[in-house]
């Protein structure tokens, strides 16, 4: 293996890590905020892959610009699922919690099947095969390049407004301090569901960007959501930079898994990962320790 | 012996419907057909299984969603050495629980050690089964994605073969309904031991139970040991019923969820929850393929619509109510209506 492949490889799985990120993002923010581990995680992201499709197929539109219609249309989709299905379950134990996101993963995932079918759909944009030619021997796909920058467009603009608008201080007064959050007169349970619209609204975005990468199918929900777990347990849960971070440690991990063995035994590797990162740093790489 | 301490726990009324129960299901082969057979066989398997799972959860706090790990490791163990080396599942049992066994101690070594809990652990378990499944799609060895065969005759079918477990369809039945009843008494025995009761402490207050000067981590891991062990026995059982062994189906997440369900449905903590949880679900998700068969064949909804996810849809929504109104589980609920126990769990 010589050092073009490898390079080649890194700049993909890096490329590919950011999108990573900005789906785990979705997670990450529900879980810091609501403490809810979103095991429907994959499935909204197929949702929202999905529904990229349509728009595609009826009005030709490029993924990257169906993404703000995407992200309106689950934000609403999660805020009502928090706001009168979720919260009944709060007060519940953890895995009453993780039974009932998983109900929903399957009416999801089976919803999806009844609609679309069971085969993989792909898109073909005018630059699904066009490529950035860098030098003579680093080339990246274009269509990877711009879901790179859309997701960390999005991203940016998230952590910009959780750390700016007087909406997301809100939130994250909420998440520090429920009590004093509601003494300070919050409006806990509504914070809780705008959490979760824009939860899902990420993951609607992230749906669209990740259209350009892979085909959709509905058995593809899964997947992405023990990846997305992976992702921000080694990023750290709840921590958004950790997902970040997270998101592209899994995509370069990957590439490597897929040309140093075979691309059947990424996951693996992921999932090897995450064992070390649970033994040895529990709080994750960017995590604050709980006790 | 230990049945009879079953009984003590129960009123008239739950004895009579116990009996009542166990009649129907020992007399079931004579009257019914052969597809309700296997489907009281899965059931059956399942309520197995479910006991396991609570043990771990309901008892002592632990929640596992990697549970079809140690179900797969024996059932692949097992199969294994039937196939190549022709050592009988009477033997061949003592190896493959004995790796389930210690797989789960592996993981409540490093879980338990490393004070990794709740929602993490959970994570944990999945990601070693996760792990195990993508290391079992590449070994060669036994079978790889192309999955791992055990032979069957059609004189097999015929026979009553304990020792090899190759059998007739009825065999395999009164055999799930002798370990799933083996599992429910030896369940009740070990909650109320005081090892029972030590994991009961440990489940609601680790710390209180830790200053009380209980041995935290080795009773954990006693738990996890129990847990793993019935789930490896079960694992046996499903390599010889269902001659035919591929990663996917046996290590995947579907699985492990699948096994959690049954007792979250039934009632966590109690012992007849996961029995009650697995006669719930899996005639539920046998009924609805039924039903949707019945709708395209009555001409009620056109022929030519696929329905594929039609069942599951129904199916997820049954559980997501049931967590909606009954998050307790069905058998707390039912009890306290029809008065079938004394106060269970006490």
């Amino acid at each position: 293996m010589d050092f073009w492949t490898l390079a080649n490889a890194l700049a993909t799985g890096l490329l590919t890590g950011l999108v990573y990120g900005l789906s785990a993002l979705g997670l990450s923010v529900i879980f810091g905020v609501i403490r809810i581990v979103n095991f429907a995680h994959g499935e909204i992201m197929v949702m929202g892959m999905f529904f990229a499709l349509i728009m595609f197929r009826w009005l030709g539109l490029d993924p990257l610009l169906s993404i703000p219609l995407a992200a309106a249309i689950l934000f609403v989709f999660g805020y009502f699922l928090q706001s009168t299905v979720i919260s009944r379950v709060a007060h519940l134990p953890d895995h009453m919690q993780f039974l009932l996101l998983a109900a929903l993963a399957v009416m999801i995932v089976n919803a999806c099947l009844l609609i679309f079918g069971p085969d993989p759909q792909a898109i073909n944009i005018s630059y699904s095969f066009d490529s950035f030619d860098i030098g003579e021997n680093l080339i990246i796909d274009k269509s990877r390049a711009y879901a790179a920058i859309a997701a960390v467009a999005i991203s940016g603009l998230l952590l910009g407004f959780f750390k700016y608008s007087r909406t997301g201080k809100a939130i994250r007064a909420c998440a520090d301090n429920y009590l004093g959050a509601q003494v300070v007169g919050l409006k806990v349970s509504h914070l809780y569901a705008l959490t979760f619209g824009i939860g899902a609204a990420v993951l609607g975005a992230a749906g669209c960007v990740l259209l350009l990468l892979i085909e959709v199918h509905p058995y593809l929900a899964p997947g992405y959501t023990l990846l997305a777990f992976v992702i921000v347990i080694i990023g750290g849960l709840g921590s958004m930079t950790g997902a970040l971070v997270g998101g592209i440690l899994i995509g370069m991990s990957e590439a490597l898994a897929a040309i140093i063995f075979q691309p059947s035994m990424k996951s693996a590797f992921s999932f090897g990962l995450l064992i070390l990162v649970l033994l040895l740093r529990p709080q994750g790489l960017m995590g604050k320790s709980v006790k | 012996m230990m049945g009879l301490n079953l009984l003590a726990d129960l009123t008239l009324r739950g004895r009579i419907c116990l009996l009542i129960f166990l009649a129907i299901l020992i007399s079931l082969p004579f009257w019914s057909s052969s597809y309700i057979i296997s489907v009281t066989t899965i059931t059956l398997y399942l309520a197995i299984l479910g006991q396991s799972w609570n043990l771990m959860l309901g008892f002592a706090g632990l929640l596992s969603l990697g549970h079809a790990l140690f179900v797969g490791v024996s059932a692949y163990m097992a199969a294994y050495l039937f196939s190549v080396l022709g050592l009988p599942p009477v033997i061949g049992i003592f190896p493959a629980v004995a790796l389930a066994v210690l797989i789960g101690m592996l993981i409540g070594y490093l879980g338990f050690r490393f004070s990794i809990g709740g929602v993490y652990f959970a994570l944990l378990t999945i990601a070693f089964a996760e792990l195990v499944r993508i290391m079992v799609d590449h070994m060669g060895l036994i079978g790889g994605t192309e999955g791992l065969f055990l032979q069957v005759t059609e004189a097999d079918r015929q026979g009553f073969d304990l020792i090899n477990l190759r059998g007739h369809p009825w065999m395999f039945y009164y055999l799930a309904m002798l370990l799933a009843f083996l599992t429910l008494a030896g369940c009740r025995t070990l909650l109320k031991s005081k090892l029972g009761y030590y994991w009961q402490a440990i489940r609601d207050d680790q710390d209180a139970a830790q200053a009380l000067g209980i041995n935290v981590f080795r009773y954990k891991m006693y738990a996890v040991m129990y847990s793993s062990g019935i789930a490896g026995v079960a694992g046996v059982f499903y390599a010889f019923y269902q001659n035919s062994l591929f990663p996917e189906s046996v290590f995947g997440i579907e699985r492990s969820i699948e096994i959690s369900l049954g007792p979250i449905v039934g009632g966590v903590g109690s012992l007849f929850g996961p029995v009650l949880g697995a006669f719930i679900l899996t005639p539920l998700g046998e009924g609805l393929t039924e039903f949707t068969d019945y709708l395209q064949s009555s001409g009620l909804i056109d022929p030519k619509l696929k329905l594929n996810g039609l069942k599951l849809l129904i199916w997820g929504l049954v559980v997501a109510l049931i967590v909606l109104f009954k998050p307790a589980g069905i058998w707390p609920w039912l009890n306290e209506k029809l008065g079938f126990s004394r106060k269970e769990g006490e």
